[in-house]
């Protein structure tokens, strides 16, 4: 079982290697230093579903990022975009789940990650 | 084994950027040498249990806990296991299927997917570690209503759509010979 879906991952993990190389993670970090407010959540969103970082390097840089003086909602949606929106694993999922409820559970995802950022917005 | 001609182009790529030095091959390569690190690690695990959970959980134990008529303790149960798994999102789906073919309600399945993604132990443990306590609560206790809301939106909206869960191609031997 593990052997035979290898390909398909080593193909996702290709992908993501010369994608981070193409955008580096400082570049990362910069854009979401600087905005605060919907622009920022909206862009910290993006960023968090295009991005796989793995969280023992996403939770180190998460809070490199704070100490820059990014707000915690803005960390909040980049880290829960980061763990359920994934649209570079999307070709993976859709031959579990077919092409129109992998998008919506991502679509959806997206929208309540933006949503708790809010929410963490009002109690932090 | 043409599956692997990607695989296969990439290797040798990375092996020439090495030896030559090219730069920004080296860094693709080192980059692509920790995914695949962290992936060695879990994925095994993860087909490990999956295939215990097989072998384990007959389907009407399963069904009496998270299927279509357990309502909130199946809801419990389901995000209790998602919390215990450990490693990336894609590692969820072959787990979800298996929950999905044992019986899980959809709406408990796609709640396992966002207990997976959002509340792992092990994943907690970096959370409280870098970003605190306080945060981490703040962000679990507002997440939990969150996926639990998508999973229901899920459920109605696939309710009498015939949804399912496939096994990929690459899980069935015979399918790939067929389509091959």
């Amino acid at each position: 079982m593990f052997l035979a879906i290898l390909p398909a991952i080593l193909n996702v993990l290709i992908l993501v290697s010369i994608f981070l190389f193409l955008v580096p993670q400082e570049t990362i970090a910069g854009l979401l230093g600087k905005d605060s407010g919907f622009s920022g959540m909206m862009l910290a969103a993006v960023i968090g579903s295009i991005s796989l970082i793995p969280a023992p390097i996403s939770y180190p840089l998460a809070a490199v990022l704070v100490k820059c003086g990014v707000s915690y909602k803005i960390i909040a949606v980049f880290i829960t975009t980061l763990m359920m929106v994934g649209v570079l694993t999307l070709p993976l999922e859709i031959k579990y789940f077919g092409v129109r409820v992998s998008l919506m559970r991502n679509a959806l995802s997206f929208i309540g990650a933006i949503a708790i950022g809010a929410l963490m917005g009002i109690f932090l | 084994m043409s599956k692997y001609v990607p695989s296969l182009l990439f290797a040798a790529f990375i092996v020439t950027a090495f030896y030559f030095n090219i730069a920004f091959g080296r860094n693709i390569g080192v980059t692509f040498w920790s995914f695949f690190k962290e992936m060695m690690v879990f994925m095994p695990l993860m087909f490990i249990l999956v295939g215990l959970f097989d072998v384990w959980f007959p389907r009407e134990k399963v069904e009496r806990h998270i299927g279509t008529e357990s309502g909130i303790k199946g809801t419990f149960w389901v995000i209790l296991l998602a919390m215990l798994q450990a490693g990336p999102l894609y590692a969820a789906f072959p787990v979800a299927y298996l929950l999905w073919k044992k019986g899980c309600s959809i709406k408990n399945t796609f709640v396992f997917l966002g207990a997976f993604s959002t509340l792992k132990i092990p994943m907690l443990s970096f959370e409280i570690g870098f970003l605190g306590l306080k945060f981490s609560l703040l962000r679990t206790l507002l997440t939990l209503p969150v996926f639990i809301l998508i999973a229901a939106i899920m459920e109605i909206y696939l309710r009498d759509k015939n949804f399912e869960i496939k096994e990929p191609d690459a899980l069935n031997p015979r399918t790939t010979k067929a389509a091959a």
